[in-house]
């Protein structure tokens, strides 16, 4: 397996970029960086169909950033038009309506807020009918583009502006962040992963690995949002690195169900670092250091960790 | 030609047949479910080419054919009540992409309370979203109506998706003789679907469905939505002599019954304007001067074609079977606004009838007549009214009774 990586070092990444710079999302948007990453494996044939979030903005009238082609659907059902375009291309292709090589990747590009919550019946459905296609996640762990309200995918302990620290819950978000991975690994498809802006080289193996298997391929991408998160845009590396590095974020696959982890630190720094570094987590540092809180969310990590040890 | 005998959702599965359709996102719900069940059947035997495809919702659906539609494919869906309202959004959604598939929705009352025989309500929902639409009275009306669908909403000057309306049960499950041409006559009048404006080809990139910032450019897409929906009416009458060239069957935007010489008009839509036209025949037979408006393209609606049909009338008694819960007939609104600023124009009288399915019976038709007569004749206009019979207020105070909710 090993002698078949094609990216080993960052020389291995191509130099060519499909989106072109001069977006309109926020400066250090961890996101971004992720979907440019991904977009180099995926290569220029590629038609994203965009879910509503902060993404939707990089297509406005008259400009585009992509290479490639775009179609906005809506917050629900992104899934459900990958499956209208995926067919309706085979359809054009088999009638001899369109040639081969004007083929492309159908990609859904979504965020947190659509991927767990809203959309989930279209992707369940997309998934169940082995639908041959990318999904790219890039979760900000709040509905970023109506401003940082909790999703399904907030983390215990973040705030968000429908989740704040006060009387009721000192902790913020109460809710522990669903497990979407499981909820797809559920559905039994050849490929899942989840990657970092900051592991480049893992992410685009891991794209060009999932490249292979046809029918759905699913990626979650650690994105961190400085405008949500509530840190200074320079720290995006710095902070998906201590995701990594604390053991909040594992970075895996799952290649026909099958859970590997692809970077394991030798030894976890403490969350502390790691929740230190935004805003979101401030409170439970200041006014007082919340100890139960923390304990909880070490809890958390150590036992995600505890199941992968034998 | 022979003719078969069908039902509506079977009509309306053959004109998807006879058009070449390559695509079929769908979900169940009644009493569309024919349909999609009959197209789902050619698929698998291989008499229709493209693809069959079972979604998650109504909402997945209508995105998947749009999204479909949008790559270049010719696409049919269908749906009913519930499931429009559930794909609501992306009605409009798609619209905006000016893709021009033809959707069939099959006329169900919407909850609640949940019943399953028709009314307008759900169609109408739909009529703010850019969808043209025609709404049907026969079965041979329904598959004629898919072919024009296409035909029109493919025209470069239309350019946006169809929805052809049928009554639940009453034509949905009704058998009707229909000549089902062959497909060489139909490839006469349906070119294949080659979309310059719309599609995903590798080497061509192309962003549809994009954002804009700003109200000039938002109103901009939009108006040019409003504006090609107009087009459609002319549109329609260049395919309409042509369908009747091809075919022998014409159509018109709107159908005029026993109008040429009456004071007294009924405007009706959809399957009931057959009991419409059975009563006139009735009141015509007693030597009143009455005749019937039929509705047929309802999206775009055609104004003027109404107003020079009715402003020189006494009187006119619009049936709506639908309500606008606090405003009422949504068709009587419209129509009055068409003939607003005519000099002189008849009294119009609102009457709401066959909510549910609620038959409209002879009687309630010969109230509806006296109504308009005894309004022409005074210019006093009674507000909206319900048309209920005696007996079914009877029946309806023991069902009450029953359920132990009646005041004593
Ligand atoms: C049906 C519907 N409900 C609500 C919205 C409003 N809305 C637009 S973007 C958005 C947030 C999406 O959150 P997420 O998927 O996490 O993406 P992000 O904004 O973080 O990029 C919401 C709620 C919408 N567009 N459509
Ligand atoms: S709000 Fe966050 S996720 Fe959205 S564009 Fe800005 S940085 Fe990126």
């Amino acid at each position: 397996m090993e002698s078949d990586t094609k990216y080993k070092r960052l020389k291995d990444l191509s130099r060519e970029e499909f989106i072109l710079p001069g977006t309109t999302v926020c400066g250090g948007c961890g996101g971004l960086e992720a979907l440019r990453l991904f977009h180099k494996v995926l290569g220029k044939n590629v038609v994203f169909v965009n879910a509503a979030g902060c993404f939707t903005l990089l297509a406005l009238f008259p400009y585009s950033p992509f290479r490639g082609s775009w179609l906005y659907t809506n917050m629900a059902s992104a899934p459900a038009g990958a499956q209208g375009v995926r067919d309706a291309l085979d359809i054009l292709i088999a009638s001899g309506r369109l040639k081969p090589e004007d083929d492309m990747k159908v990609v859904v590009l979504a965020g947190d807020g659509s991927t767990y919550d809203m959309a989930l019946s279209s992707t369940s459905g997309a998934i169940f009918r082995d639908l041959d296609f990318y999904y790219f996640c890039y979760d900000n762990e709040a509905y970023g583009n109506t401003g940082m309200q909790m999703s399904s995918a907030s983390p215990y302990g973040s705030m968000t502006t429908t989740s704040k620290p006060a009387h009721l819950s000192t902790a913020g978000t109460r809710s522990h962040k669903k497990d979407i991975f499981e909820i797809w690994r559920a559905h039994k498809p050849p490929y899942i992963a989840t990657i970092s802006p900051r592991h480049p080289v893992d992410l685009s193996e891991k794209v060009s690995r999932s490249m292979q298997y046809k029918g759905p391929k699913l990626f979650i991408a650690f994105s961190p949002c400085p405008t949500g998160w509530m840190y200074d845009p320079s720290l995006t590396v710095k902070i998906a690195r201590l995701a990594v590095d604390t053991g909040i974020w594992a970075l895996k696959e799952a290649i026909n169900g099958e859970v590997k982890h692809t970077y394991i630190p030798s030894k976890f720094k403490p969350v502390e670092e790691y929740l230190m570094t935004q805003g979101r987590f401030n409170h439970l540092f200041y006014p007082v250091r919340q100890d139960k809180i923390l304990e909880d969310i070490r809890e958390d990590i150590n036992s995600y960790w505890e199941q992968y040890k034998k | 030609m022979a003719k078969e005998l069908i039902t509506g959702n079977v009509a309306a599965a053959w004109g998807v047949r006879l058009a070449n359709v390559d695509y079929v996102p769908a979900f169940p719900i009644t009493p569309q479910t024919e349909i999609i069940e009959t197209l789902s059947q050619w698929f698998d035997d291989g008499i229709m080419n493209g693809k069959f495809v079972t979604m998650d919702s109504e909402h997945s659906m209508v995105t998947a054919a749009g999204a479909a539609s949008a790559t270049g494919a010719r696409v049919f869906t269908a749906t009913s009540s519930q499931g429009l309202l559930y794909a609501l959004e992306v009605l409009y959604t798609i619209a905006g992409w000016r893709v021009p598939l033809v959707m069939v929705n099959v006329s169900r009352a919407l909850a609640s309370p949940i019943t399953l025989e028709p009314d307008h309500n759900d169609i109408l929902s739909a009529r703010d979203s850019g969808f043209l639409q025609i709404h049907t009275e026969t079965c041979q009306e329904v598959m004629d109506s898919v072919l024009m669908a296409y035909r029109i909403a493919e025209d470069n000057k239309v350019l946006l998706p169809f929805l052809i309306n049928m009554d639940g049960y009453y034509l949905s499950f009704t058998r009707e003789p229909v000549e089902i041409p062959s497909r060489e006559k139909v490839k006469e009048f349906l070119p294949p679907y080659n979309p310059t404006h719309a599609f995903f080809h590798a080497s061509t990139p192309m962003s549809q469905g994009v954002a804009v910032l700003g109200g000039p450019t938002y109103s901009y897409f939009k108006y040019q939505m409003h504006m090609a929906s107009q087009n459609a009416i002319e549109v329609h009458n260049t395919a309409a002599d042509d369908f009747n060239l091809i075919f022998g069957r014409k159509y018109g935007v709107i159908e005029e019954y026993r109008m040429d010489d009456a004071d007294y008009v009924i405007v009706m839509s959809n399957t009931f304007a057959t009991k419409g036209k059975t009563a006139v025949d009735r009141f015509r037979d007693k030597g009143i001067k009455v005749g019937l408006l039929r509705l047929r393209l309802v999206r775009p609606f055609p104004g003027k074609e109404i107003t020079a049909a009715l402003k020189h009338r006494k009187g006119v008694a619009v049936i709506d079977q639908n309500i606008s819960v606090g405003s009422g007939g949504i068709f009587y609104n419209e129509i009055a606004s068409s003939l607003y600023n005519e000099t002189k124009r008849p009294v119009m009288l609102s009457f709401i009838g066959g909510l549910g399915g609620k038959d409209i019976s002879f009687i309630e038709f010969q109230k509806v007549l006296n109504d308009t007569i005894m309004a022409s004749e005074t210019g006093i206009v009674p507000a909206t009214q319900l048309l209920y019979t005696e007996s079914e207020w009877q029946q309806m105070k023991k069902l009450l009774e029953i359920a132990g909710k009646t005041r004593q």
